[in-house]
């Protein structure tokens, strides 16, 4: 399997990295750690950084006696395993799975057009996540973005401005992107967007779809 | 108990506190441990300070930490990560748990989906320590104001804002030097793009 070839910006590795990400951007990123080399090893990088901070810091005294008090709560050998985890889903990237439990299929999925499928798996102050699921050789009305949006493939692809989109790769549309994408015309599409603005639709289709397409 | 510190005086760097965490790994040697807390806790400490966590809290999330790397010291992998990278990734993970009272979605290296290698490239496997000197030394080469922004990105618990604002920078200023920052690091480490 092939590593993808699209990447989140490296201000949002960074993000991850240092722990000051969002958590429904940090699904993104993690999920997509799980599919891409090159980004983990960015990752590493960027906590070895901290790493090397953390040692260099001025150190803050302790209170009397903390010492001798973390030494009395040790209970038992350090653990050999990781706990064990959220049942898995099968075909999906471990960080997704406490936001899926039961499998894509069972998620309360909604239509919002034709074709096209959504679920909220996770929402904050700062940004949601949703998954995605378009039909084979859908076209998602074009549109704009009032912020930013992130689209990740998990299965199938799709295609935008003249770009294809695998499994792993992000596509990222700023307030200027004005986009129109269109799903894999055998496998169709599943994705995982994580959104930190509302969505804007323009062109007539768009104008008469907008009350319904929460995209 | 033999006090370790005073018949074998600490060997600088990082291979010290990778063979102390090795050993509360395979045996649960408290006095390792006590070795490792004492460097470490005060410098977590510090580091939540930093975070404006405040006395109490700091204190309180430092000797929290320090019981998570004693509890999962099995999973301290030297192939992967120094000593001083894995402790910041326990004490980053724990804030993020205990302050925000949020999820962290966090990568598994077991992951049967992973794609690519697991592990780092095989000539770097020897030496996590070497490969983190090299990457701290690519930091340390960075124009002035890269390396700031480098350096406050790791005390600030939303992204690039709060550097913008003390640095009284446009965002995206701060986001284009983080980009130019990193591409220099690849450099240094004689990547391509």
């Amino acid at each position: 399997m092939t590593c993808p070839s699209y990447h989140p910006p490296d201000e949002m590795l960074m993000a991850y990295g240092t722990g000051s990400l969002d958590e429904a951007s940090s699904l993104l990123i993690a999920t997509h750690l799980t599919l891409c080399r090159r980004c983990r090893i960015e990752v590493e990088r960027i906590e070895a950084m901290g790493g090397g901070l953390l040692d260099s810091l001025a150190p803050e005294s302790l209170s009397e006696g903390a010492l001798a008090r973390v030494m009395t709560r040790l209970d038992g050998p350090p653990a050999r395993s990781r706990p064990p985890q959220t049942a898995a889903v099968a075909g999906m990237p471990a960080p997704l799975w406490p936001y899926i439990a039961g499998g894509v299929d069972a998620l309360p999925w909604r239509r919002v057009g034709p074709g096209i499928q959504q679920v909220f798996v996770a929402s904050g102050p700062i940004a949601r996540a949703r998954m995605l699921r378009v039909a084979p050789g859908v076209v998602i009305p074009q549109h704009g973005h009032a912020a930013g949006e992130m689209t990740m493939v998990l299965r199938g692809g799709f295609a935008d401005a003249g770009q294809t989109f695998e499994i792993g790769d992000i596509e990222v549309a700023g307030p200027e992107t004005i986009h129109r994408p269109a799903s894999d015309p055998e496998e169709g599409c599943l994705c995982l967007a994580v959104t930190d603005g509302p969505l804007r639709l323009t062109g007539l289709l768009g104008r008469l779809l907008n009350p319904f397409l929460d995209l | 108990m033999p006090d370790i510190v005073a018949t074998e005086p600490p060997k600088p760097g990082g291979d010290r506190w990778n063979d102390l965490l090795s050993l509360v790994a395979d045996t649960s040697d408290k006095e390792a441990f006590a070795q490792l807390f004492r460097h470490f806790a005060p410098r977590v400490k510090a580091y939540m300070l930093r975070l404006g966590v405040d006395g109490p809290g700091a204190e309180e999330l430092a000797q929290e930490t320090m019981i998570s790397v004693w509890r999962k010291a099995g999973l301290f992998d030297p192939r992967r990560s120094g000593a001083a990278t894995w402790i910041f990734t326990v004490a980053r993970n724990l804030r993020l748990d205990r302050l925000r009272k949020e999820r962290r979605p966090c990568l598994d290296p077991d992951d049967p989906m992973l794609i690519g290698e697991s592990l780092p490239a095989a000539d770097d496997l020897l030496d996590s320590g070497r490969r983190e000197l090299k990457i701290r030394q690519a930091v340390a080469a960075l124009p002035p104001e890269q390396a700031e922004v480098i350096g406050l990105s790791f005390y600030e618990d939303t992204p690039h804002g709060e550097i913008a604002q003390r640095l009284r920078i446009p965002l995206g200023t701060v986001k284009s030097r983080l980009r130019l920052a990193m591409k220099r690091i690849r450099a240094h480490l004689g990547e391509e793009e």
